[in-house]
């Protein structure tokens, strides 16, 4: 096969990125029309329910705090050569973990003592549900992304099982656990700006934003300024190279698998001690996919996982507001538009890549190394 | 590139035949990208013979082969089958022609039996029933005539790899091919089989058809061929009828005279003994024993060169004393520690001292897509210098890398450009610079050179006589001759996955060492 | 006698619900024993019945509507395909991609059409869904428990669907197994260059195998909304697209395992909303998740090993190129 012309590293980073960005809306705005709206308006008025009002960016960085999870969460699997599609599950059970050192907690303990619990928990039991497909992958050789999906499924019937059965609020109706109390909250970062003077409106954005964020970059230093960062980016670009550097491929994979679920855990943290204060059904609300996009967008790195997962908080977002303001228009569509980003940026790179790559070449005359 | 004249094309015709020759190739020219594979190729194969084409590996026959069976089409240049010119754009249109290819990789599916292989592509029918029936009956036919008998019901992935190869043949033979080429066929067969596999041949040339053997190994064309074609980096450089040329003289053309430069040396004094090899039996990951029974000693102060045509087992040794493959039986003794039954993996080996450049940098010594800086402490990583409590250290890793760029020249003297942008030669010079930077007490070579331009060959030659000057001691596996000779102090060839002989390099010779690579082992004629 | 009407009507529910599993599940099988993973079963499966649901809402026939659905399956199909073979891409994410897609374009378009929130038309007109088709003296037979129970609960009854289902795997194997273009198709998936090598084109045939996929897709998801239910309902595939590539893969990718799988997997659905809060001996009251949780975990203790070996087809899930 002779080789594909390689792209400058900022146009695969950057531009190549924003192409298939493109292409998706380009997608999405034919379906909008098709169903009877205008695109530009429906765009316009994404952009205005996501951004356009304090309320409104809160929420948006607050479903986006979701993402900035499961994204890292895909990307670090991905660094070490596997496709994590178990997000949803190992975030519905990292969830699980959240609820249960709450539930536990909240009528015993101070907020500070909670906290670190809660984030073991989320952490480790996120972890624990992508250890078996890990261990099967690396020491059976099983389809990592067959059983990942299988875990999926597992882990709803589980937690379907758990809050009819188990957490289920004596005498309410509705799958759910009791609310916690107010230690087992975390602070939403509203009130904490307006204690600190700061008046912006309510939002469930809390203090989970910040832990992601912290998340990001302890993942960015992991992958690029540790050795066993080093040796996991190893096995994912050449297995056989760190077999000769002394590392073994089948004990990253384990780790990787293991930090992946973890970091996807974290997503409960945000939703079930920050959002929902209870533990509730399906809370992941297919997070755990969309992290696959903002992986795939923000090409694996940090810094890009941050800014695409705003990009879909403010898709989440603003499209809930579409479905008021466009009768025609619901919530659905900011799924077509997810799924199309997922298409264009992780299956139909190559469609893009090559022709990108030669006009980039002409552009800059025939410096390419042939 | 030799200038030894081929004979013309009238003297070779079959005897008593005067038919256009089975294949004749005109100007074949391919590149894949930088890669020159087959520089204006053009040589002829009379029909009803056993043609050979020899050369080392990367000398272009597979590539050639393959365009000839229609797999890849050529830059330029032509092919007549049977005197008439073919435009071969896929294999469809060969096995049209008439031309039939064994590959080296065989191309069976494992799962299904013989016969469901032999059909596959030439079913004879929308319905299986009919078509497996009647090929059922014509390939017994066929087996009679040839003494080819394989079990039609058998899964193929249970089969042994000398009756796989045998399906492979059938394949041929059932669409009628006049021209078989067969790529490296022995590479998996036992001596037995091989013997089968040349009763064949011989077989098929009654027959009248045309068999062309691509291959390494000397003895199987002195064995096996009428005629044979000797290539060298992309051209044919020697053409002969086989009984009139001998082993000596087609490895002689086989491995060429490049222009040589002479490293200036001093004697060798060695010391220590620092690594022991004894009895050493390596099977590589299908199970093929590669090393038989290798046993050496490794002295600080010496360069120690492991001759031999590629394929006869230095890559499984050298893998194996590097920890990547672990032996089967046999002791790998270095500084006095037992690395094979202390179960050593290469880290381990490095941080006693062992360090490793090997073979094919590309797909094991560097990581193509991360920065120079990063492959400066690929399997360093750990080390205290780079690291503090498991935090890369950036600056030294830094300062590291711009220092071995320095010291051994390479260039762009860039630590953050990817590796693969970067020249064969001085990513090569990395890998050294890697390799050497924690001070080795032995280092470990394989093809050192090899992708790397004159001006960078001779610095690593250089560096290499230095580490052997300050007390190391270097493993050198080379197939190219002249860099053998240069550098090494003493000579070790293989064979066959055995070393047939020892020499001390003010005592070899070319003909010396091209009789034990091609298997003539010491004391023998 | 209880339990044996309870068990024949159970029986009877069982090959209503496998009935779409075993149609995916076939589509599965012919994709990936060509070496594409489909995971895209869930999606095709969910177009097809949005599509069959909408036509024959809007038409008034069912079978207007089947042929929307394969017609949109096989779309979805050819452009993963497209995606996958021309392009190389990858197939996970192409098809879970095309999935995701999916789940929102038909909510999406079906209340911009109709305004229903989501759902299509309620289909109640006759001659816009698959309905059963009574076998003569059925309702007789049913007075007489043997086997006159079976013949009017377990062979007669069915929609047209479900026997075309039956007859699909007698047939699928027939094309697997004793034609031409199975051999050539299970080749493929085991070692394209084999077939390569052999003059046949490796993107053909994965092409005919990811329409044969389509196709069949096409027909599950319009029995879903046109035969087993009266309309599209979001989400209404309720992940049976992974559970019938389950089954196809704990029937080791082969036709009449893959059956016993489907109907295994059924079963265990069926016995789910039975069993709900009824006490069996010794273990008392099963929660109903533990039973639909069952297919899945026995998936993976097929991958672990443990169940027996799964081995899929060779080539399955690497993009096909010409090694230099």
């Amino acid at each position: 096969m002779s080789a594909p012309r390689r792209l400058p590293r900022w146009a695969d980073l950057g531009l190549l990125p924003v192409v298939s960005l493109l292409a998706a809306l380009a997608a999405s705005a034919a379906i909008i029309a098709v169903i009877g709206e205008s695109p530009w308006m429906a765009m316009r008025l994404l952009v205005a329910g996501a951004f356009g009002s304090q309320e409104a960016a809160g929420y948006t960085l607050y479903y986006a705090t979701n993402f900035i999870f499961t994204g890292l969460a895909v990307a670090v699997a991905y660094h070490a050569g596997l496709f994590n599609i178990g997000c949803e599950g190992q975030a519905y059970v990292g969830g699980l973990g959240v609820g249960l050192a709450c539930l536990g907690l909240d009528h015993h303990w101070p907020f500070w003592a909670i906290l670190p619990v809660a984030m073991v928990a989320a952490a480790a039991f996120g972890a624990a549900w992508a250890f078996i497909p890990a261990w099967l992958q690396a020491r059976r050789g099983s389809h990592i992304v067959i059983t990942t999906i299988m875990f999926n499924f597992i882990a709803s019937a589980l937690m379907t099982y758990l809050l009819v059965e188990v957490l289920i609020k004596p005498g309410q109706q509705s799958p759910e656990s009791r609310e916690f109390a107010a230690a087992a909250w975390l602070p939403s970062l509203p009130a904490l700006l307006g204690r600190a003077g700061l008046e912006v409106s309510t939002s469930p954005l809390n203090l989970a934003f910040l832990i992601a964020l912290a998340a990001a970059a302890l993942v960015w230093v992991f992958l690029w300024h540790t050795r066993w960062g080093f040796a996991l980016r190893t096995v994912g670009q050449n297995p056989a190279a760190a077999v000769y550097a002394g590392i073994s491929p089948p004990r990253v994979t384990l780790l990787a698998m293991l930090i992946s679920g973890a970091l996807a855990g974290g997503l409960g943290l945000n939703e079930v001690m920050g959002g929902q204060h209870r533990l509730l059904l399906d809370f992941p609300g297919g997070a755990g996919f969309v992290g696959i996009a903002v992986a795939l967008m923000g090409r694996n790195h940090p810094v890009g996982i941050f800014f695409a997962a705003v990009l879909f908080g403010a898709l989440y977002q603003g499209g809930s507001q579409l479905s008021f303001d466009l009768p025609r228009v619901n919530r659905d569509l900011v799924v077509v538009i997810q799924g199309l980003v997922i298409l264009t940026c992780g299956a139909l790179e190559n469609l893009f890549h090559v022709p990108l790559a030669a006009l980039l070449a002409r552009g800059r005359g025939k410096g390419e190394g042939e | 590139m030799s200038a030894t004249p081929t004979e013309s094309p009238a003297a070779f015709a079959a005897p008593g035949r005067d038919l256009p020759p089975a294949l004749e190739l005109r100007g074949v020219d391919k590149r894949f990208g930088a890669v020159h594979a087959n520089r204006a190729v053009s040589f002829t194969v009379a029909r009803g013979t056993v043609h050979g084409l020899i050369g080392e590996n990367g000398a272009g026959k597979s590539t050639l082969m393959n365009i000839v069976y229609g797999f890849h089409q050529a830059d330029a240049g032509e092919i007549l089958v049977h005197g008439r010119r073919v435009e071969l754009h896929r294999p469809h249109d060969a096995i049209a022609a008439g031309i039939g290819m064994v590959h080296q990789h065989f191309m069976l599916v494992g799962r299904f039996t013989v016969l469901e292989n032999v059909v596959l592509g030439a079913e004879g029918g929308r319905l299986l029933a009919g078509g497996l029936a009647r090929a059922r009956a014509e390939l017994e036919t066929i087996a009679r005539d040839y003494g080819l008998a394989v079990p039609l019901d058998a899964v193929v992935e249970h089969l042994p790899v000398g009756l796989q190869q045998r399906v492979e043949i059938l394949k041929a033979l059932f669409r009628r091919t006049e021209i078989l080429i067969l790529d490296e066929p022995t590479a998996v067969l036992t001596p037995q089989e091989t013997e089968q596999l040349f009763h064949l041949l011989a077989r098929l040339r009654q027959q009248g058809k045309t068999v062309i053997l691509v291959t390494h190994k000397l003895r199987e064309i002195m064995a096996a061929t009428d005629r044979v074609t000797v290539m060298r980096q992309g051209a044919v450089v020697y053409e002969t009828a086989t009984r009139a040329t001998s082993e000596r003289a087609l490895a002689e053309s086989m491995v060429g005279r490049p222009v040589l430069l002479q490293v200036d040396k001093a004697p060798a004094r060695p010391g220590e003994v620092l690594l022991a090899v004894k009895n050493l039996e390596v099977r590589d990951r299908f199970g093929v024993t590669r090393v038989r029974q290798a046993s050496f000693e490794l002295r600080a102060g010496e360069i120690l060169g492991l001759a031999g045509v590629t394929g006869n087992g230095q890559s499984e040794l050298l893998e194996a004393v590097a920890g990547i493959l672990p032996p089967s039986r046999g002791e790998i003794v270095f500084k006095g520690v037992d690395l094979v039954g202390g179960g050593l993996g290469p880290r381990e080996r490095r941080r006693l001292g062992l360090a490793h450049v090997p073979e094919d940098r590309l797909r094991m010594g560097v990581v193509a897509t991360f920065s120079a800086q990063a492959n400066a402490i690929l399997g360093y990583h750990d080390r205290p210098a780079y690291n503090r409590y498991g935090l890369l250290r950036g600056a030294a890793i830094l300062a590291g890398c711009e220092r071995k760029m320095r010291d051994y020249d390479v260039r762009p003297a860039s630590p953050g450009m990817p590796l693969s942008a970067f020249s064969g030669g001085n990513q090569q010079k990395l890998v050294l610079a890697r390799e050497i930077d924690c001070d080795p007490q032995v280092l470990l070579v394989g093809q050192p050179t090899r992708g790397v331009d004159i001006g960078a060959v001779e610095f690593i030659h250089r560096r290499l006589v230095a580490l052997r000057d300050a007390g190391k001691a270097v493993l050198l596996v080379s197939v190219e001759l002249d860099e053998i000779l240069g550098l090494a102090d003493r000579i070790l060839v293989m064979f066959n996955g055995e070393i047939t002989g020892e020499v001390a390099s003010a005592e070899a010779t070319e003909q010396k060492l091209g009789l034990m690579m091609a298997g003539v082992k010491e004391g023998d004629a | 006698m209880e339990t044996y009407t309870l068990i024949v009507l159970l029986l009877a529910a069982t090959i209503r619900v496998a009935t779409p599993l075993l149609l995916a599940a076939l589509a599965g099988m012919f994709s990936e024993r060509s070496g594409v993973i489909d995971l895209g079963l869930e999606g095709k499966m969910l177009g097809a019945a949005f599509a069959a649901a909408a036509v024959s809402a809007v038409t008034g026939s069912a079978w207007a509507g089947l042929a929307a659905g394969v017609l949109t399956s096989v779309a979805l199909a050819l452009l993963i395909g497209f995606a996958c073979i021309t392009h190389r891409g990858n197939q996970v994410v192409a098809a879970m991609a095309v999935n995701i897609v999916v789940a929102g374009l038909g909510p999406s378009l079906a209340l911009a059409w109709f305004n229903l929130g989501g759902q299509t038309p309620q289909l109640d007109a006759p001659g816009q869904r698959f309905i059963g088709l009574v076998w003569p003296w059925a309702g007789h037979a049913r007075e007489t428990p043997f086997p006159g129970l079976l013949y009017a609960e377990l062979l007669s009854g069915h929609n047209l669907i479900i026997y075309l289902a039956a007859a699909l795997v007698p047939a699928g194997a027939w094309l697997l197994y004793r034609t031409r273009f199975g051999l050539r198709l299970r080749a493929v998936g085991e070692n394209p260059a084999a077939v390569d090598t052999a003059g046949i084109s490796v993107n053909a045939l994965r092409y005919q195998a990811v329409l044969i996929s389509g196709m069949l897709c096409g027909v599950a998801g319009a029995y879903l909304s046109t035969a087993a239910s009266s309309g599209f309902v979001r989400d209404m595939t309720a992940g049976k697209g992974y559970l019938a590539l389950a089954a196809l893969i704990f029937g080791k990718w082969r036709p009449y395992p893959t059956l016993g799988a489907c109907l295994l997997f059924a079963f265990t659905d069926a016995l789910a909303s039975r069993l709900q809060g009824v006490a069996l001996p010794v273990v008392g009251v099963i929660p109903v998740q533990f039973i639909l949780a069952l297919p899945y975990v026995l998936t993976v203790l097929l991958l672990a090993g443990f169940v027996g070996k799964a081995v899929a087809p060779q080539a399955i899930g690497v993009p096909y190129a010409k090694e230099q």
